[in-house]
């Protein structure tokens, strides 16, 4: 009796040892899943890496398809650069703070150069202070952070001709004469409203422009439908529409969606800024002659060749400061460490296939 | 079986039959006597807790051997600045789910604290005035809980699903889309900073009072005791004398406070106030309270395998980070372990009831078997 009951717990407590070798077999086996997952995608950047010059690019969020563009740029700008080992790291969501522990992975691993589109210009100040302190540049790109925090910011382009390339190309379709309207995102963005002020300004001042009437701005909110809706009701309000100018992305391609199907195809001119895939259709179609939009992927390449100037010492971030970004040609640094990329470029039916964005 | 019924010779029936009788008697002693559960120093090394801390000490080995310069002050300093909200308000958040009961409103009060902070800021108050208005506008977001679920008696997740989204709305009405970064320098760099080499941060030492705060609270006091009988039955509760309507009531207020703090935490900490702060957090925080051992449905766990878990979530994002690791990876790591966590205890408790009743066959080898050899033996006779 006594024999079977010491027996009895001694198994339990046997089992019980066995159980917690199990969990923490099973932790550890986790953990070296992961592990090995990543060496396998960035064992030979790493290998390189070791005292190499590294350069990693923290996006707003992952999986965007426009930071994937951009990314696309920074990826080839990097390499052209010269750099060994190129990494993209972000977070899932663009929340002001989720960027800072992925800027301290990055200071950790002694990288050299971060380009960083900002959240929040102020929520990622003492983590890129801290990587700077452990001698990292910071490129800033897309979305500014607090200039006090970063050696340059690349800029995608200057809003003035964001707008005047607006107004050319909306001139040139309707034969500079007649009533157009802008179709614009919400009422309040800040960068919409500077492209209209912008706009405004040149319809009134640029005699080319005398005969051009703007007779409404509305918005369709960044919102597919509500877009659409408005675009059909500027055409019913406002029957001698010789043009619409869209400056957003979702109302240029919801307005050419209804006009593709209704009777003002060809007859109203639509353009603003658009995405070529987005497009495509739409400008083959016969809808839409010319529309705009900077080429996201430049924004990375040429981040990736000022990261390249900055450990260079080729720049300081200074104003005047001059460096080559591979093809794109010279760029300066202007006010405030500044570097704008480049114009718009204007995408036609001859020139749309060449893009995949 | 009807072979072995055969074999088996009529004389030898009487025989067997009290042999059995014994030996099924005095084997059912000896499975009484032995103790259920563990006792003594097994209970401790091998409990729900220290499987957490052993999974933990496992993780930061293998991660010290495994990855490049995670052996360093510095990681212990960035990894514990990134997990100190989640381990302030894990702390109330236990409690508050040993009963029985969930906070789903933790990060907009949070949200809210730091909307507040910021505004007030701005306004020109003085830090100090700043800090305590956020810390009396936490404790009255946790009474507003507190009194719908205690007082009121509605249930605690439609509660704080609705304060969830009520105290967020608050925050965004009171500092909308603004952004206030422009905190004292010298406050947001004490907030940053660390303890001399050690690399550990200075935040750590209100951190680690609040953590012993409630687990003094739980672990040593009747209050706390009280809490685990709340979780099992609240009714039974009553009946022993325990006050259910005031004990929930604090706990909702604890949550609030914590909630402000860490609000206050993560504000100076990122200098950027704004009404977004912390979103999605309480979510983080459940989930590592019931990695650590928490049962979502009371009446089980405890402060020590809690900070485990908070830890071991932790120490593997970092990990993950510091490979490079996408944060889609990371996601699916957390969720699985959460998951196996919740799962394991189950999995575990049908193993033993299955090996318990393979021990009852083979301690008794024979039973089954002689007992139904018995059975035709006596019975087919008796028949015929």
């Amino acid at each position: 009796m006594e024999f079977i009951r010491n027996h009895g717990r001694k198994g339990i407590a046997a089992r019980r040892l066995v159980s917690v070798a199990a969990v923490a077999a099973t932790v550890a086996l986790l953990a070296t899943g992961c592990a090995s997952g990543s060496s396998s995608t960035s064992t030979g950047t790493d290998g390189a890496a070791a005292g190499d010059l590294s350069i990693t690019f923290i996006p707003k969020q992952l999986n965007n398809p426009y930071t994937d563009v951009v990314l696309g740029g920074g990826k080839k700008g990097a390499t052209e650069a010269g750099f060994g080992a190129t990494q993209v790291v972000g977070p899932l969501e663009a929340s002001a703070s989720s960027q800072v522990s992925f800027i301290n992975a990055e200071t950790q691993a002694g990288t050299k150069v971060i380009v960083i589109a900002a959240n929040d210009p102020d929520a990622v100040g003492p983590a890129l202070t801290e990587a700077r302190a452990g001698g990292a540049k910071i490129v800033a790109f897309d979305s500014d952070t607090n200039p006090k925090y970063r050696d340059v910011f690349i800029s995608q382009v200057v809003a003035k001709d964001v707008a005047l390339i607006q107004t050319k190309l909306i001139s040139d379709q309707i034969g500079g004469s007649g009533e157009i309207a802008i179709l614009s995102a919400t009422a309040n963005a800040t960068n919409q409203n500077g492209w209209i002020k912008f706009m405004e300004e040149e319809l009134a001042s640029n005699p080319a422009y005398k005969d051009i009437k703007l007779v409404a701005k509305v918005y369709g909110d960044d919102d597919d439908t509500k877009s659409f809706q408005e675009a059909q009701g500027l055409l019913q309000a406002h029957p001698n529409l010789k043009g619409i100018i869209s400056p957003t992305t979702v109302g240029i391609a919801a307005t050419a969606r209804y006009l593709s199907t209704s009777e003002y195809k060809g007859k109203v001119a639509l353009t603003g800024l658009g995405l070529p895939n987005e497009m495509r259709p739409f400008v083959k179609d016969g809808t839409v002659t010319a529309f705009a939009l900077w080429d996201p992927a430049q924004l990375g390449y040429v981040a990736a060749f000022a990261g390249k100037a900055l450990v260079d010492g080729t720049i300081t971030g200074k104003e005047g400061d001059k460096f080559t970004a591979g093809a794109l040609g010279e760029k300066t640094v202007g006010a405030d460490g500044l570097v704008v990329v480049g114009p718009p470029t204007t995408f036609t039916k001859d020139n749309i296939d060449e893009y995949d964005f | 079986m009807s072979n072995h019924t055969k074999q088996s010779p009529a004389p030898a029936g009487p025989d067997r039959i009290t042999a059995l009788d014994t030996r099924l008697i005095s084997t059912d002693k000896t499975l009484a006597s032995v103790p259920k559960g563990r006792t003594g120093a097994a209970r401790v090394l091998l409990g729900r807790d220290a499987i957490m801390i052993y999974a933990l000490i496992v993780f930061v080995l293998y991660a010290s051997i495994a990855i490049p310069r995670f052996a360093t002050p510095v990681t212990v300093g960035f990894l514990l600045l990134d997990v100190i909200p989640v381990l302030l308000i894990a702390m109330p958040m236990t409690l508050v789910i040993i009963t029985g009961e969930i906070d789903l409103s933790v990060a907009s009060i949070a949200g809210l604290t730091s909307a507040l902070m910021g505004v007030l800021w701005a306004a020109g108050l003085p830090i100090e005035v700043v800090l305590v208005v956020c810390v009396v506008a936490g404790v009255a977001a946790g009474a507003f809980n507190g009194f719908l679920i205690a007082v009121v008696g509605l249930p605690s997740l439609a509660v704080t699903i609705g304060t969830l989204a009520l105290y967020r709305g608050l925050a965004l009405v009171v500092i909308g889309d603004n952004a206030i970064a422009n905190f004292p320098p010298e406050l947001t760099a004490f907030f940053t900073s660390k303890l001399g080499g050690t690399g550990i941060p200075t935040m750590m030492i209100p951190v680690a009072v609040v953590a012993l705060f409630f687990g003094v609270l739980l672990h040593l006091t009747p209050f706390g005791r009280g809490l685990y009988a709340l979780g099992f039955s609240t009714e039974a509760a009553t009946f022993v004398g325990i006050r259910v309507a005031r004990a929930k009531f604090w706990l909702y207020v604890g949550t609030g406070t914590v909630s402000a703090l860490a609000g206050i935490f993560w504000t100076l900490r990122y200098s950027s106030a704004r009404s977004d702060n912390a979103t999605g957090l309480e979510l983080t925080v459940i989930a590592a309270v019931l990695l650590g051992g928490v049962s979502i449905f009371g009446g089980k766990g405890s402060i020590p395998g809690v900070i485990a878990g908070v830890l071991l979530i932790g120490t593997i994002n970092f990990s993950l980070r510091l490979e490079r690791i996408s944060d889609v990876v990371l996601i699916i790591v957390t969720g699985t372990l959460l998951i196996a966590s919740v799962v394991t205890p189950n999995v575990y408790a049908a193993i033993k009831a299955w090996r318990q009743s393979r021990r009852l066959h083979n301690t008794l080898p024979q039973v089954p078997a002689s007992g139904a050899t018995n059975a035709t033996a006596s019975g087919v006779p008796e028949r015929k």
